[in-house]
């Protein structure tokens, strides 16, 4: 009978269902060539100690007889940097590599916080209701006003700078997009006879909230999480090109880029231009995917 | 008859689908005079909806007219593209669709989309073409029409915009009104009213309507004449009275009994077993063989069209026989044992 | 409608007041600004007149009170570093920002609008792909990043254009304006088009959508019928119906385009609002920061009252959910 609700699926059908899903998904070739490129960025990333020619943030390697190195040529190490050298004399294909790293760590790091965060907030919000889900979406919606570069920058200026300081002020930026989306999910859903019905019984509440809100808010937030994440990515970028973001000791694709912004104008481009593609790259890959996934989950296309 | 306004021949309309071509309207030929009513007749899927799309040239890719002749007048609408099939439609042709909640911009004044459609075919000023939405309002029995004008979808009943739809529909005094299950939406006694509407407009003003329904107790008190439509195929036409009289096609012969007005109280309402196919898997030969109580032998070969004078046809291997024509009681009996 | 307005004015207001006590106590968080505004140096006496002098010795709630009161006369304070009154340091700023922000924003609508609208009159023509194709990069692709590649382009490459600065202005109104003369166009080109492309992506896609529903819609299907020409269609059914979602988004953008003027006003040098906030936060210029905060929280739920009210005025079923 296809008219009764499954209790929970079978382990079986949802292996079908991501199947199902894969199929749908390498529709696009745009997409699959996106993913492709995602791999490899966080294979190269995690990678980096492996695969770059030079730690560029162990002083002892760095020569400035090699600054300012154009791409193809050979520096005292005796190897070819391939993109060139920095004012210090790195080579900045291992800055890129290193600066990958950190940049894919704050955006996964303020992705998943955001995710947890927001999604809490949005089922307590879906889950109590009343007067709680009013105050708790007002403020919600008042923070989404306001645009996320704006909270970062203020709450930037108010920890001051550092790993934890940018992911919280990512995190404080971008949970409200999580929450929204899931409290969406989540409040169409408890509206629903069967959860009145789940309630009336004497099953604990985190029942409801995990067997049944949770999952109907999980499709929404997949593609709401690929999409932050490249956003977070792409706002640390920003905070760090502006100053405000991670110290060149511990730089990101951002610090890589406004540390090469002042050579732009002399013609030295592969200072800033490499770091800038490396992140373009990433961001758009990322996004193409996040587009992807919408679009096969959404449940308004048709089958 | 007299000469008819509208004559379809022969039409076809192919839909290109990954599935591979589906053929949603497949040979389909009728007539219209002027001031009649034709009631076109099917389930849904039936392709009488396309039939009335395909009329107006409104198909859209992936589908396409493929074949056959829709002839206004004698003139060829199939061939007739861009500027010159919208100088047809709505002046000479109109239509009038399913939803009245739908067919209404919902953020336009009603006054707003009726001028646009005197204007569309007319070059008169913004207030002549108030003055003649306010005329056709009035026509179908629309109250107060200058407050209509100037109200917007939503403040009107579902009733009354479907009146609305008729009057833009009649807004250039067309030669064809095609209605598409224009009433399916509304309540009975509204249903009621606008029929009566319906039937006394072509009366008076002779435009002919081909009124699509799946609905036979709307036909059989409103429409001249009828033809029944089965995947995609005419399967049974003649004067209205006659064939729910005496219909010939067991197709026909089964929506008929399943009629709740034509059925005692308290028993089981006989039902046409099975449902409509899937265009995309069709039997060979006679679309409606495996859901037929009269099937033979010969239902896998594509059945001929059976004459029986009048322009009574039938599109069948055994169609019933007037004079050996069992009560429709009995007709009913032999579908519930079959289901 | 009144009651609306009123309970909408109340809001705001309380709002406004929210944001600036969240603001004020979280700027006033950092770490003591007299620090950087004195040489390490000075003697103590200097060090203790100057905390006198700013009100920095008292009680953070006292001080948020004299700040509120200040700010009511319209006193926002007055900046650390330039020792200027820091509402009209921001207000010599703004005509900048202003300037550059609407004409990004006339540079997204005007290409914006076109192009999704075709995007969705023919969704699967190369063309709309293409279209699409640049969407995405517009909204995916940091802005900081666009700027650098238009400076590189266009300044370092071809010569075409300055690299950054804002030209000569002239007075329009008491305003400083650099659109009045060609050559300010070609200082103010680069960075609004760079600031527009967020915008522009997110409108393409908006404009498309709402095309492609519109188009697909059964009172669309039934102006064909009517004969209505494939130009009047589009031009009174679609952009009525788009210019609904596209008036809030519009109305909306304006103010995120204020705040992320503070991303191209820095690649391009540009003298707004935004740099100054920059400016202000590297060097702990709080009066600066509260200040500027506190007016773009203002803009911004100004704007949105306004977009509210024009939303009501568009949508017919809006409207007449108001008044009952």
């Amino acid at each position: 009978m296809s008219s009764s609700p499954a209790i929970s699926a079978p382990a079986e059908t949802r292996w079908v269902r991501l199947g199902n899903f894969w199929s749908d998904f390498k529709q696009s070739p745009v997409a699959v060539a996106a993913l492709i490129v995602i791999v490899s960025v966080v294979l190269m990333a995690v990678l980096a100690p492996l695969v770059a020619p030079q730690d560029p943030y162990n002083q002892q390697t760095l020569d400035l007889f090699d600054a300012r190195l154009e791409p193809g040529e050979v520096g005292s190490g005796g190897y070819v940097h391939w993109l060139g050298t920095d004012a210090a004399g790195r080579d900045v294909y291992s800055a890129i590599l290193y600066g990958l790293r950190t940049s894919l760590i704050v955006g996964v790091m303020a992705g998943t916080f955001a995710l947890v965060l927001g999604a809490t907030v949005g089922l307590i919000a879906a889950y109590y209701g009343g007067r709680i889900e009013a105050i708790i979406m007002r403020v919600i919606d008042l923070q989404l006003s306001l645009p996320a570069i704006l909270l970062a920058l203020v709450l930037v200026a108010m920890l001051g700078q550092g790993l934890p300081q940018l992911v919280t002020a990512l995190v404080a930026a971008q949970y409200a997009y999580f929450a929204r989306t899931t409290h969406g999910a989540a409040s169409a859903e408890r509206r629903k006879d069967y959860i009145e019905a789940a309630l009336s019984t004497p099953l604990p509440a985190r029942q409801v909230l995990f067997r049944h809100l949770l999952p109907n808010a999980l499709p929404p937030l997949i593609v709401v999480a690929t999409v932050q994440v490249a956003n977070s990515i792409a706002l640390e970028a920003t905070l760090s090109f502006l100053g405000l973001g991670l110290p060149l000791t511990q730089p990101s694709l951002g610090s890589l880029i406004s540390n090469g912004f002042q050579f732009l104008l002399s013609g030295r481009y592969w200072i800033s231009i490499y770091p800038g593609i490396a992140l373009m790259l990433t961001v758009v890959a990322i996004n193409l995917v996040g587009d992807q996934v919408r679009h096969v989950l959404n449940p308004r296309r048709s089958r | 008859m007299s000469e008819p306004v509208l004559r379809v021949k022969d039409l076809r309309t192919q839909f290109h689908t990954r599935a591979g071509i589906l053929k949603a309207v497949d040979g389909v030929s009728f007539e219209v005079g002027r001031g009649r009513i034709l009631g076109l007749v099917g389930e849904s899927g039936s392709g009488k909806s396309v039939t009335g799309y395909s009329i107006l040239g409104l198909i859209e890719a992936p589908g396409e007219v493929a074949g056959g002749q829709v002839l206004l007048n004698g003139q060829d609408l199939t061939k007739l593209k861009g500027e010159a099939i919208r100088r047809v439609r709505g002046a000479q042709v109109a239509m009038v669709f399913q939803d009245p909640m739908m067919t209404l911009n919902p953020v336009l004044k009603i006054g707003t989309q009726m001028i646009a459609a005197v204007r569309a075919h007319d070059r008169v000023s913004r207030k002549v073409a108030w003055t003649r939405a306010r005329d056709a309002l009035a026509k179908v029995g629309i109250p107060s029409p200058e407050e209509r004008l100037d109200a917007y979808p939503h403040q009107l009943s579902g009733g009354m915009r479907q009146r609305v739809a008729i009057a833009i529909a009649l807004l250039h005094n067309p030669a064809v009104i095609i209605a598409d299950e224009p009433t399916t939406a509304l309540d009975v006694s509204i249903q009621g009213q606008i029929l009566a509407e319906v039937r006394r407009l072509a009366d008076e003003t002779g435009t002919a309507f081909v009124w699509v329904t799946h609905d036979l107790a709307v036909v059989s008190s409103l429409a001249d004449d009828i033809c029944v439509m089965y995947a995609g195929r005419v399967v049974e036409t003649g004067a209205a009275a006659d064939v729910i009289a005496a219909p010939r096609h067991p197709y026909t012969a089964g929506l008929l009994a399943s009629v709740p007005a034509e059925h005692e109280p308290g028993t089981r309402l006989p039902q046409v077993p099975g449902s409509t196919p899937s265009l995309a898997n069709l039997p060979p030969g006679c679309a409606f063989a495996p859901r037929c109580f009269r099937a033979g032998p010969a239902c896998t070969t594509t059945p001929p069209v059976q004459d029986f004078g009048d322009g009574r046809t039938a599109l069948c291997h055994y169609p019933i026989e007037t004079d050996k024509c069992q009560p429709l009681s009995s007709t009913s009996t032999t579908y519930r044992s079959a289901s | 409608m009144i009651g609306f307005l009123i309970q909408r004015i109340l809001q705001a207001l309380l709002v406004i007041i929210a944001m600036s006590i969240i603001v004020f106590l979280g700027v006033y968080a950092i770490g003591n600004p007299i620090d950087v505004m004195i040489d390490p140096a000075s003697d103590q006496a200097l060090r203790e007149a100057l905390i006198h002098r700013y009100g920095l010795d008292r009680p953070l709630i006292e001080q948020y009170f004299i700040f509120m009161n200040n700010m009511l006369h319209g006193d926002l304070g007055e900046s650390f570093i330039y020792r200027l009154p820091v509402l009209s340091l921001i207000w010599s700023r703004f005509p900048a920002t202003l300037e550059l922000a609407l004409t990004a924003m006339m540079i997204a609508t005007c290409l914006g609008i076109p192009l999704g609208l075709w995007a969705g009159y023919k969704p699967d023509s190369l063309s709309a792909r293409a279209i699409m194709a640049f969407s995405v990069l517009g909204f995916s692709v940091p802005t900081f990043w666009v700027g650098l590649l238009l400076i590189m382009m266009f300044a370092v490459e071809l010569g075409w254009l300055p690299s950054g600065g804002r030209g000569p202005v002239t007075n329009v109104l008491g305003m400083p304006l650099s659109i009045t003369s060609l050559e300010g166009w070609s200082y103010i080109i680069l960075p609004a088009f760079n600031l527009a492309l967020f915008k522009l992506g997110l409108l393409i896609r908006l404009t498309r959508a709402g095309t492609i529903e519109v188009m697909s819609s059964d009172y669309v299907r039934f102006a064909r019928a009517q004969g209505l020409s494939e130009s009047k269609v589009v031009g009174l059914h679609v952009l009525k119906n788009i210019s609904i979602p596209i008036v809030t988004v519009f109305g909306l953008e304006l103010g995120s385009t204020l705040a992320f003027a503070v991303v191209t006003e820095t690649v391009f040098n540009w003298p707004g609002m935004g740099k100054l906030i920059i400016d202000s936060i590297t060097v702990l210029d709080r009066p600066v920061m509260v200040a500027y905060l506190i007016l773009v929280v203002f803009l911004f739920v100004v704007i949105n009252l306004v977009v509210d009210l024009i939303y009501g005025q568009l949508d017919p079923r809006i409207r007449v959910k108001a008044a009952s």
